[in-house]
């Protein structure tokens, strides 16, 4: 990787932090760090991008207790490693960083978690993100299969992609950096981002993409920046609508919301991780008694998580506050494979076209 | 022959010693390894007692020796009055004899039972004689005892009576043989330690088998004997006025006054009217009917609380702290004497301590040292008032956990002074649960416990000091390095951030567009006079505030300023000029001050 203007900008962003401790110290005061709070209680919905942001609280960490300075430290050194990254043109991954840190004495990382909170805080003070940096992520994209046609920028040349032709029943795993994809064309009336690897492989053997023109995409759990990214990208600059098919419990509202509305932990990166359009497809608690599904009953977790829920300001409309009181009143929930009780092809001939054309998707 | 008659000839009055000899238990000494506990403990009260009412400061020597696999030798010897031979026998040699019973005054014995009835368990257990040698003076020669206990006749048994060849002028040594352990050593070695934290002004040696423990003397003050006083007319027993009354001699009004503490001639009048008798009858003359109506009459009068400063002996704070600080190292340790008080006529103090910290154990429970008459009290804990009014009390609220006792490095103290402490049991080892005392007790730990949660705040606070300090002294200089390593400069001068969290005075030179700022700061907690001396070739004359003092030396000015600064607060005086030469300042202490110029950092 060559060194590009864009690291010269990343660069004097993360020197002029230091440059501010410095400023701090040389004038008698004891070096400190304001950041926004990273809580549930502290994020605001922005109108214009339509998205959850952090707001306006603040929290302050001062060198004058040990464990605050210690932070400041280590903060510190990975500006410094960062630095000395972005003049050798070198990357490495956030575990590499980690293991690294291990030559920093006193500085050095006590845990994975820790280094990654730093980099957050590091991106949210920048205003940058961590790709800047040359941090790559640890995590695997997720797959997509559909009529999508793209370009990939590797590190061996760019290769053209047709999602559907020319890739295996796997599918086309995302990258780490979306932004090396440049898309070509498609075929596609919407995508549906699926959060178990066994309803995308139902729908890919029941021929649900060549039905219905669509893109699947496997969410693999909790999606990561990459797979948020892609969705983002497809929907912002294809104009497609997305929809998220998950699990009927309240685990899997909350990865419809890091796609849709913005996870707390990354709301400094909603502007581009966030697809304000993405709609909640199922499983809705309302289905669970209309379809009559195989259900469990919630634990006390879960009911704690639905609780919580309604509190949480992203999840503060009709429809949910509706579907979460529901979910509470009947006490149950269901997986998104349940429907195979009706029959294997009931969720793609039944459930789905009902859903999408009720959305005016189909 | 009639039941009645077969049981009557069966039928006899039992002596006192025959009764213990059963009942071993009531007095303490109901297994062997208590026994030897009791035993001590008795003679050294005895001692105690003796010397305070000779005022002497008591040396006490006492010696365990193990004879056999068995057997063990006790022996307590002090510095006290003696005792003229012709008591020896029975002091030593029949229970019920003691000088003490029929005072109304604070003492650590009572009733003359204590040491007898240990005479009597040596004499069960191993048959030996008790050996007495006692000396009241120089001028007189000292005694040998050998003595045994006739115990159906409750009697003593002169076995031997010679004089002795003692180097000391005057005091007693005992010496009794037991069937015995020393399994609760742990538990004597507690009782002499605690012992000697209510006694600073004794010396207490002791030589248990060969193991030599000693607590020193704190005090050289002679504790004034308490005086006994006259019953108060409050919760005075029937049995007793009637004995009173039929060996007085004066007539019932004069009874009222000399008879009780704190009745006179209006109080006596008053209860004559009611009781309905004439103050001119002859006491003695009184008939039980008439006793009864008199007694009713004395308790419905208003009568002030008995003169507890002459009958009662409190440690006060100063000695029981000292004590305390003596036999354990504490953090903290504070003591509250109460005000006298009344329970049925007895007047009694309540003391109590807290002591935090040091080398008590920092988890389970608190350690309850309980002190009746200064004597501690080592059995029934669970029984005690004392440690009833303890565990009602909300510790929480003083930021310390509990479990029933409060839980941490806490030691608690309490000692109850009376005139006649209410035990639960002959054998003194718990307090009964009288409303009065406990709650003189909960109010005095309640006073404690406040000021012990202040100390711990405080301590807190003093943490969170040394943890900034902490990072003061070694992160920042780490993130000085690393900061300036990233900006390409030399590393910043630190040290008026130091003197910022090591709470110092900081003095500052700095010039900015043609200004020069000489500025202290007293990050201090008190206010600091200092001067400010200024030596630079600038024109000090035009600064605000103006110098004190100028002084041209060549081409240099030397300005002088002498200021006081409030704690957090800051001085500062500007002059046009360079920013060149030095400053300093004098009045604090040199590891107290901070001097930078911050014009030579860039």
């Amino acid at each position: 990787m060559a060194y590009t203007e864009k690291d010269k900008v990343t660069q004097e962003r993360l020197v002029s932090i230091a440059a501010d401790w410095y400023g701090q110290m040389a004038g008698g005061q004891v070096p400190s760090i304001t950041l926004p709070t990273r809580t549930k209680a502290n994020i605001e919905y922005d109108a214009k991008t339509e998205v959850w942001k952090y707001g306006s609280k603040g929290t302050t960490r001062t060198a004058n207790s040990a464990k605050s300075a210690l932070h400041i430290l280590k903060m510190a050194y990975v500006v410094g490693f960062l630095k000395q990254q972005l003049n050798e043109s070198r990357s490495s991954t956030l575990r590499e960083m980690y293991y690294i840190s291990e030559g920093w004495k006193r500085a050095k990382f006590a845990a994975q978690d820790e280094s990654n909170m730093l980099v957050e805080d590091l991106e949210i003070v920048t205003k940058l993100s961590r790709e800047a940096f040359h941090l790559r992520p640890e995590e695997d994209g997720a797959s997509i299969y559909g009529p999508l046609h793209l370009r990939e920028q590797t590190k061996r040349g760019n290769r053209d992609i047709h999602c559907q032709e020319n890739v295996g029943e796997a599918g086309y795993p995302i990258p780490s950096n979306v932004e090396n994809i440049k898309f070509l064309d498609h075929d596609a009336s919407f995508i549906i981002a699926m959060e178990t690897g066994g309803m995308y492989a139902r729908l890919m053997e029941n021929g649900f993409d060549e039905e219905h023109n669509a893109i699947l995409l496997h969410l693999k759990g909790q999606p990561a920046r990459s797979t948020r990214r892609m969705l983002k990208r497809m929907n912002n600059e294809l104009g497609i609508p997305v929809v998220i098919f998950t699990d009927g419990d309240p685990w899997s509202y909350r990865i419809f919301a890091s796609i849709a509305y913005g996870s707390i932990k990354a709301a400094h990166m909603s502007d581009i991780l966030v697809t304000p359009a993405a709609r909640f497809i199922g499983v809705q608690p309302s289905d669970i008694s209309d379809y009559n599904l195989p259900s469990d009953t919630l634990t006390e977790g879960d009911t704690a998580a639905l609780k919580a829920i309604l509190t949480d300001p992203r999840f503060d409309t009709e429809y949910w506050r509706h579907q979460i009181r529901l979910q509470l009143e009947i006490g149950l929930k269901s997986e998104q494979q349940a429907f195979a009780s009706r029959g294997l092809d009931y969720v793609t001939k039944e459930y789905l076209p009902t859903r999408l054309s009720e959305m005016g998707i189909l | 022959m009639a039941i009645a008659e077969k049981l009557a000839s069966q039928q006899k009055s039992i002596s006192v010693a025959e009764f213990f000899e059963k009942n071993k238990h009531l007095l303490g000494f109901d297994s062997p390894t208590r026994g030897i506990i009791t035993t001590i403990k008795e003679a050294i009260d005895n001692s105690l007692d003796a010397c305070e009412e000779a005022e002497v400061l008591p040396d006490i020597w006492v010696s365990i020796t193990k004879l056999t696999k068995e057997t063990i030798r006790i022996a307590v010897e002090d510095n006290g009055p003696g005792i003229v031979p012709d008591n020896v026998p029975y002091v030593f040699g029949k229970l019920l004899y003691g000088s003490r019973f029929h005072q109304i005054r604070q003492s650590r014995g009572q009733q003359g039972i204590g040491i007898s009835a240990a005479v009597l368990f040596a004499q069960l257990t191993t048959g030996v004689p008790a050996r007495v040698i006692s000396r009241t003076g120089a001028d007189k020669p000292a005694y040998l005892f050998d003595l045994m206990i006739r115990t159906e006749k409750n009697e003593p048994e002169i076995i031997r009576k010679e004089e002795y060849n003692w180097d000391r002028t005057h005091g007693t040594r005992i010496e009794l043989e037991f069937t015995g352990s020393l399994a609760a050593k742990r538990r004597l070695i507690d009782y002499l330690k605690y012992t000697a934290v209510v006694n600073p002004h004794a010396r207490i040696q002791a030589d248990i088998d060969g193991e030599w423990h000693s607590f020193e003397r704190v005090s050289d003050e002679i504790i004034v004997s308490p005086q006994a006083i006259a019953p108060h007319p409050y919760g005075i027993e029937f049995g007793t006025l009637k004995r009173m009354a039929a060996i007085s001699k004066d007539n019932v009004h004069e009874f009222l006054i000399t008879g009780f503490s704190r009745v006179g001639l209006k109080s006596a009048d008053q209860m004559l009217k009611i009781a309905g008798i004439k103050g001119t009858r002859k006491a003695k003359g009184l008939s039980s009917e008439h006793l009864k109506t008199l007694l009713a009459a004395m308790q419905e009068v208003d009568v002030p609380p008995p003169p507890a400063s002459l009958c009662l002996s409190p440690i006060t704070e100063e000695m029981i702290v000292q004590g305390l600080e003596k036999e354990f190292e504490l953090d903290f340790v504070k003591a509250r004497t109460r005000k006298a008080q009344v329970f049925s006529g007895h007047p009694f103090i309540v003391e109590a301590a807290i002591g935090y910290g040091g080398k008590l154990d920092q988890e389970g429970q608190a350690l309850l040292l309980r002190f009746a008459n200064r004597v501690p009290l080592l059995y029934q804990q669970g029984a005690c008032a004392v440690t009833n009014a303890i565990a009602g009390i909300n510790w929480r609220s003083y930021n310390i956990s509990q479990q029933s006792l409060p839980i941490g490095p806490i030691l608690l103290l309490v000692h109850v002074a009376s005139t006649n402490v209410p035990f639960t049991s002959e054998s003194k080892d718990a307090i009964a649960a009288i409303p009065e005392i406990e709650k003189e007790i909960t109010l005095a730990l309640q006073d404690l416990g406040r000021e012990l949660k202040n100390f711990i705040n405080k301590r807190d606070r003093n943490k969170l000091a040394e943890d900034r300090a902490r990072a003061v002294c070694s992160i920042i200089p780490d993130i000085a390095t690393k900061v300036a390593e990233i900006v390409e400069l030399p590393p910043p001068d630190i040290s008026p951030i130091e003197g910022q969290i090591m709470r110092r005075v900081v003095a500052k030179k700095k010039t900015e567009d043609g200004m020069v700022g000489v500025s202290v700061t007293n990050y201090t907690r008190k206010p600091i006079e200092v001067m400010v001396y200024s030596l630079s070739e600038d024109n000090q004359e035009e600064a605000v505030p103006k110098p004190d003092f100028i002084d041209v030396i060549g081409s240099e000015f030397n300005a002088v300023w002498r200021i006081t600064i409030e704690p957090e607060s800051a001085w500062k005086a500007t002059y046009p000029g360079k920013g060149r030469g030095t400053i300093d300042i004098r009045g604090v202490d040199e590891k107290m001050k901070v001097v930078v110029d911050l014009d030579g950092i860039y």
